[in-house]
């Protein structure tokens, strides 16, 4: 099995890279590090008074409206590639740990 | 019944932990003198907020300061969600746990609000039935918090303090006094804010809230004040603090700022002003 | 209906016509003071879904994201009082938001930023001794199976998806090129970090998840895999959490 030989020559030598520095990186370093949060947290603050939010009276049912200003998808040129190619379907079994 | 198990917390300012604070709480030289987070946000699994916590508990006080139990809420309490509040509370065994006299989940949906009940007879058994079962999970006292008001229940048949006396009474809770609460509450339902204080149940009193507030008005032009958590205290809470301090002696107190949150400095500033409060009552 | 049904369903419903027996505290109706409530729920959710979901909003810009926040927090408003996890449902119902159809993209995009708060949130874990594999023999090395840390996630797309996130989140980063791109989410100690799953890597990290062997996803991994550079990868983000050599049939 001469693939399987050179496979564990590879993996060792990448291991012996990795076990010769092994473990330097502090976690109390790291802890220390200013960190973004990454999700919404929970606060017991209100929001700004009583307007705009939580009292337009739009159709929040209907998916169509006009977009109105604009993001930087207008800087990317992505044309049509693979809109509901066959990929997509491998999506779901792969993406770990999302509960339904 | 569950009041000996712990010190509580110190008769010192402390202020709500932000994670971009870290650094400098650690450097401050003579930072507060305890922390309060909010429960939830140290729910997850692990990582950072988690590691950053347990770093903090090892030299500060930590008041565990709950938003999403739905105390006051007419669903039973959330039976996943209070055995994730005991995994953190035993873990962490934190100097106080406190809640909000309020309700934010119903037929299982989570609103992100703090909204209230009216004060009848019956809201009295469920919410002494909610703290009685939270009280028996973490086997430890609990302190409820008064909640900032915008509206009124014509349902309700008893006084806010009356509603908190009765509470402390039967179940054996603390309670949590947010003097800006006071404030805010007393202004938009036009009562004084030094007779609600009056007529708290203050020897039940073992923590206090300062936070500051958004000014709005109602369709009469009413003023209607905004708990935002998004600005410094302002004079007239630091008086009715002052007032209070003078009924209930030293208490420890929080400096809450949620929204729009200032630099350490800043934050700082607003605890030194709440150390005053405190020399000057213990003068 | 109860009490708290009738104060809640109008919350989040602006047509709905405020709760009855609600007063200013003088006695008259309460009014516009209700909206208080209204507001505080749509802007707390709203402002946790942009934190949420910051490449997003800046693909279709603030204000349009309000607009499909403002749909998604009614459509979907949170079950669990952990708003760290609140947006799970985002990405799925971007695709059936019509004026966005035309960005492909985004939901795979949410997907990513999902993954990465899911991976931030994750439990810790001991990285597994580099050493184990120093001086392996090739029998043990092919029957051996290999445990990805908590925090390590993959998400497989058709579009170019760590190049756009990159793209709006990493100042100076490459516009994205046409081409499909797997996401392999790994955090060393606290910040998760998305790269771009080399060839062939995709299915060998599958099968490590699934719990085959080393040889197995070897083979799931095909011809043109470059085991170094994959394991070089796993180890620089400590990635890999368990080694273990027992045969297990």
């Amino acid at each position: 099995m001469s693939t399987s030989m050179k496979t564990a020559a590879i993996v060792g030598a990448v291991a012996a890279t990795f076990a010769a520095h092994a473990t330097t990186a502090s976690a109390q370093d790291q802890v220390k590090c200013f960190g973004v949060s990454l999700a919404g947290e929970n606060d017991c603050a209100a929001g700004p008074g009583t307007t705009c939010a939580g009292t337009s009276k739009v159709d929040y049912q209907g998916n169509a409206w006009t977009l109105v200003d604009a993001g930087t998808c207008e800087e990317m040129e992505l044309p049509a590639m693979a809109d509901g190619s066959a990929r997509m379907g491998s999506l779901e079994a792969l993406d770990r740990d999302l509960p339904s | 019944m569950f009041d000996t198990d712990h010190d509580g917390l110190p008769a010192m300012p402390g202020v709500g932990y932000k994670p971009q604070h870290f650094n400098d709480i650690l450097r401050d030289a003579a930072p507060v003198g305890w922390l309060e987070i909010h429960a939830e946000n140290y729910m997850g699994d692990g990582g950072r907020p988690l590691a950053q916590l347990r770093h903090l508990s090892e030299r500060f006080p930590i008041s565990v300061h709950g938003v999403g139990l739905s105390i006051g809420g007419e669903d039973p309490l959330d039976p996943d969600h209070l055995a994730r509040l005991k995994h953190l509370v035993s873990w962490l065994n934190p100097a106080s746990f406190s809640e909000h006299l309020a309700w934010s989940t119903h037929d299982s949906q989570f609103l992100n609000d703090l909204l209230p009940l009216p004060y009848t007879d019956t809201t009295l058994i469920r919410v002494a039935d909610h703290i009685d079962q939270v009280q028996e999970a973490l086997g430890r006292q609990m302190l409820l918090e008064n909640p900032s008001s915008y509206l009124a229940f014509t349902q309700s048949t008893m006084s806010e303090t009356d509603f908190l006396r009765e509470l402390a009474r039967r179940t054996g809770c603390g309670l949590l006094l947010d003097v800006n609460n006071v404030f805010v509450s007393a202004t938009n339902l036009g009562y004084s804010p030094i007779e609600y204080i009056d007529a708290y149940p203050l020897d039940r009193v073992k923590e206090i809230h300062l936070g500051g507030h958004d000014e709005d008005e109602d369709d009469h032009g009413a003023p209607l004040l905004i708990d935002s958590h998004g600005r410094a205290v302002v004079d007239p809470v630091w008086t009715l603090l002052d007032e209070t301090l003078d009924r209930t002696g030293a208490r420890p107190l929080l400096i809450e700022w949620d929204t729009d949150v200032p630099d350490w400095a800043t934050l700082r500033a607003e605890t030194v002003r709440a150390q005053e409060a405190l020399t000057r009552v213990l003068a | 209906m109860t009490e708290q049904h009738s104060f809640r369903a109008p919350l989040l419903d602006a047509d709905r016509a405020i709760p009855e027996g609600l007063t200013d505290g003088l006695g008259r109706p309460a009014g516009a003071r209700y909206n208080v409530y209204r507001n505080n729920v749509a802007v707390s959710l709203t402002e946790a879904l942009e934190t949420g979901f910051p490449a997003i909003a800046k693909l279709i810009g603030p204000d349009n994201f309000r607009a499909v926040a403002a749909r998604y927090l009614r459509a979907a408003p949170p079950t669990s009082p952990l708003m760290m996890h609140y947006g799970a449902g985002f990405p799925e119902f971007l695709k059936t938001v019509e004026p966005l159809a035309h960005l492909g993209y985004l939901p795979d995009v949410a997907r990513l930023e999902l993954a990465l708060r899911r991976s931030f949130h994750a439990a810790d874990h001991t990285p597994a001794d580099p050493a184990l594999l120093q001086d392996v023999d090739d029998d043990a090395l092919m029957s051996c199976r290999m445990a990805l840390a908590p925090s390590a996630h993959l998400l497989r797309s058709p579009w170019p998806i760590v190049s756009i996130w990159a793209f709006n989140m990493r100042p100076g980063s490459a516009k994205p090129q046409a081409r499909p791109e797997d996401a392999l989410i790994l955090r060393a100690e606290f910040d998760p970090e998305p790269l771009v799953t080399p060839e062939g890597g995709a299915a060998f990290v599958t099968a490590l998840i699934r719990g085959e062997s080393f040889g197995s996803a070897m083979t799931a991994a095909g011809d043109s895999f470059d085991v170094g550079v994959m394991l070089n990868l796993l180890f620089t983000h400590r990635a890999i959490a368990g080694i273990s050599f027992e045969d297990t049939p």
